[in-house]
């Protein structure tokens, strides 16, 4: 098993025409995702050839699902259109929209949040700013490069992108079920607690490794589910103990602001709901083994 | 970006906020010229961007022009938590029955925005919220319905805002959220909203912040960076496009993604504590592209900065191939040459490794160390960076 993307998920691209779009589009065929289509207004009836493999523009979301069944869209749709790209997924009721867009303005990202939970969450959304959801030998929605490492036991979440490779290749003889980046931005669609939950029912995943930074409080949130329904082991690591009060380190949500959001508080946090903590990520990833072998 | 309380004055008056008559000035000549235009009796305040102002002396009261100059003195140089203060809101001194408190900000945690307002202004917030919790109204505004004036009536009705001039203060929260909406911004904040003896609401104090991703919808917001202010290494970064951030340390730190730089950092910190408490100098992510060009305007960067000893190079090759950053970096220090004079360690992990580190043993260039693991890398360019302070 896998969470959120599976070997079944039919996967369309939003900006499949775009330089972005089309670079990854061919990775994640390559990667074993089926691709069933790509969405653009402007290129409606068009059809392009990517990785060998030819695929219908359609004007809208909805169009693309009918036509194809579609439940899965990877957003590359550069910041200034990307909220409407993902309203249009939302209304559509796409079961899964993954926004890998970096740089859509908060106020864009609440704005499609509310419209999300004004239609009754049909939708998940994973991001914006993030590399996506890959589910080793099965799919991949994003840009989360598939050859770091195959399927195996563990489950990741993380806000950070390269963080994220860098644990998959730390972790690579054992795998993973899925690899769920999060995104580094204030307001995100699927937070940890949701990739936490979805693990925990998960018969396949043994290990959970979760990763966070500063800004915000999600891993302090995330710490109190841990401690009240997640029995399976959890190891955490968190970036930024040397981050700065007051400047945003790369990631939009990646601030200490005052006494909040720093990366001892959220360590402190999970420790304290039995998650251990690692403090580089080579010892998280040797946690991370301990556990397994434990198992 | 933060804005200094001038420029959050500007914007209220833009949108309609009301605000008091004022002019910015930099000299004391220039403030008593003020005071004289604004009628007399002024205040004096220091535009720093952080709080405490008023007790660390950067807020006073001037009886005339002469006094609004003697206050310029004191004021214009005066170091507040080490921000320098090198301008001066001179305001008309107001005349106060009440201060308020209100603000909208993100809500990061429930996804929305939110509406913090008390009638108990005046004081710090972050201290109200602890000690008196009940005293600040906590209001959420879906970004879909905004604040009407119904709703805005609500939020202060809800922080005992007393009721002879709730529609009034209402209006004021109305323009307020007009201004977070309309600018982009992630916090507004009017500390203190104050009621005057004739019952007008003017907004006494103010900070905003601005989203800066949404800058493409904002081309009037660039002008509102204080270049003077800047970090000169960090504007030399942001001219190149680099995401780049001055820290206090001496080991240089190239790498790509966010997290991974942060994380970077950390464990250089950790491997200081063993050689003489080096620290990370600085935070500089050079994305998924890494090509030669992008990695020589860091590397130029960062050896440009006096207090680095040593650079540590950390990539791990997701999108980006090894072999091109290893290209990368050789082909910057030809670009640099002579100007590149400190120790690289450099760290690859990833797609195309191999490849990578065989352009790299192959450039043998004389300034680089090539390591296996983050932490091994960390450990030899704090080493490196002891060694050369």
């Amino acid at each position: 098993m896998a969470i959120f993307l599976t070997e079944n998920s039919k996967i369309i691209v939003q900006g499949l025409t775009g330089s972005e779009g089309t670079k990854h589009a061919t990775k994640m065929l390559a990667a074993g995702a089926t691709i069933v289509g790509g969405v653009n207004a402007r290129k409606a009836g068009q059809t392009v050839t990517i990785g060998g493999t030819d695929l219908t523009v359609y004007g809208t979301v909805a169009e693309a699902m009918a036509a194809t069944g579609a439940d899965t869209s990877v957003i590359f749709v550069p910041p200034r259109f990307a909220k409407d790209a993902v309203i249009e997924a939302i209304d559509a009721e796409i079961g899964l929209a993954v926004v890998i867009t970096e740089g859509i303005p908060v106020h864009d990202a609440a704005t499609f949040w509310a419209h999300n939970v004004a239609k009754g969450q049909k939708t998940r959304i994973v991001g914006p700013n993030c590399p996506g959801v890959i589910s080793p030998e099965k799919s991949n929605a994003g840009i989360i490069p598939a050859n770091i490492t195959g399927a195996g036991p563990i489950g990741l979440v993380s806000k950070s992108g390269t963080l994220t490779y860098q644990m998959m290749y730390e972790l690579r003889d054992i795998g993973f079920t899925t690899c769920v980046g999060i995104g580094g931005d204030p307001v995100i669609g699927t937070t940890h607690i949701d990739a936490l939950q979805a693990f925990e029912a998960d018969p396949d995943t043994r290990v959970i490794v979760m990763i966070g930074e500063i800004g915000g409080d999600a891993e302090e949130r995330a710490a109190d589910y841990i401690k009240t329904h997640v029995t399976k082991p959890v190891v955490g690591y968190v970036a930024g103990f040397t981050a700065p009060e007051g400047k945003t380190m790369g990631h939009a949500g990646a601030i200490v602001s005052g006494s909040s959001g720093t990366a001892e508080a959220k360590k402190q946090a999970l420790e304290a709901a039995g998650v251990k903590v690692g403090k580089t990520p080579s010892e998280t990833a040797e946690l991370a083994r301990k556990e397994m072998a434990a198992q | 970006m933060d804005l200094y309380e001038y420029q959050a004055r500007d914007v209220f008056a833009s949108h309609g906020v009301p605000v008091l008559a004022g002019t910015v000035a930099d000299t004391p000549e220039e403030v008593r010229a003020a005071a004289e235009s604004l009628g007399g009796r002024v205040v004096v305040k220091a535009q720093v961007k952080t709080g405490g102002r008023g007790k660390a002396g950067g807020v006073k009261l001037a009886q005339d022009p002469v006094q609004a100059r003697e206050r310029a003195e004191a004021i214009l140089g005066l170091d507040i938590k080490g921000h320098v203060t090198r301008r001066v809101l001179v305001t008309e001194a107001s005349d106060i029955a009440e201060e308020y408190y209100f603000s909208f900000l993100l809500d990061r945690a429930n996804r929305t925005f939110l509406a913090m307002a008390s009638a108990e202004g005046g004081v710090e917030i972050e201290q109200l919220a602890v000690e008196r919790p009940e005293a600040l109204a906590r209001v959420p505004v879906d970004p879909l319905v905004g604040v009407d004036e119904a709703a805005a009536v609500e939020i202060v009705t809800r922080a005992g805002f007393p009721e002879a001039i709730r529609q009034r203060a209402a209006e004021v929260v109305v323009r307020l959220w007009e201004t977070f909406v309309a600018e982009d911004a992630t916090l507004v904040e009017v500390n203190p909203l104050v009621r005057d003896p004739q019952d007008r609401i003017v907004a006494l104090d103010g900070k905003v912040t601005l989203d800066d991703n949404a800058g493409f919808r904002h081309p009037g917001h660039a002008q509102l960076v204080d270049v003077q202010a800047e970090d000169p290494l960090e504007a030399k970064a942001k001219a190149k496009d680099l995401n780049y951030v001055k820290l206090d340390g001496q080991v240089g730190i190239i790498g790509n993604g966010a997290g991974l730089v942060m994380s970077t950092l950390d464990v250089v910190a950790y491997a200081g504590q063993r050689h003489g408490g080096v620290r990370p100098a600085n935070f500089l992510d050079i994305g998924g592209g890494a090509s030669a060009e992008v990695m020589a305007a860091g590397l130029d960067v960062i050896l440009g900065d006096p207090a680095v000893k040593s650079v540590f190079v950390n990539v791990f090759g997701g999108i980006t191939a090894c072999d091109a950053v290893a290209t990368g970096i050789v082909e910057a220090l030809r670009i640099l040459g002579d100007e590149a004079a400190k120790p690289l360690v450099v760290r690859l992990d990833g797609n195309n490794v191999e490849q990578g580190r065989a352009i790299l043993a192959e450039a043998n260039h004389p300034l680089v160390t090539l390591v296996d693991t983050m932490d091994n890398a960390a450990d030899k360019a704090a080493e490196l960076a002891a060694a050369g302070a």
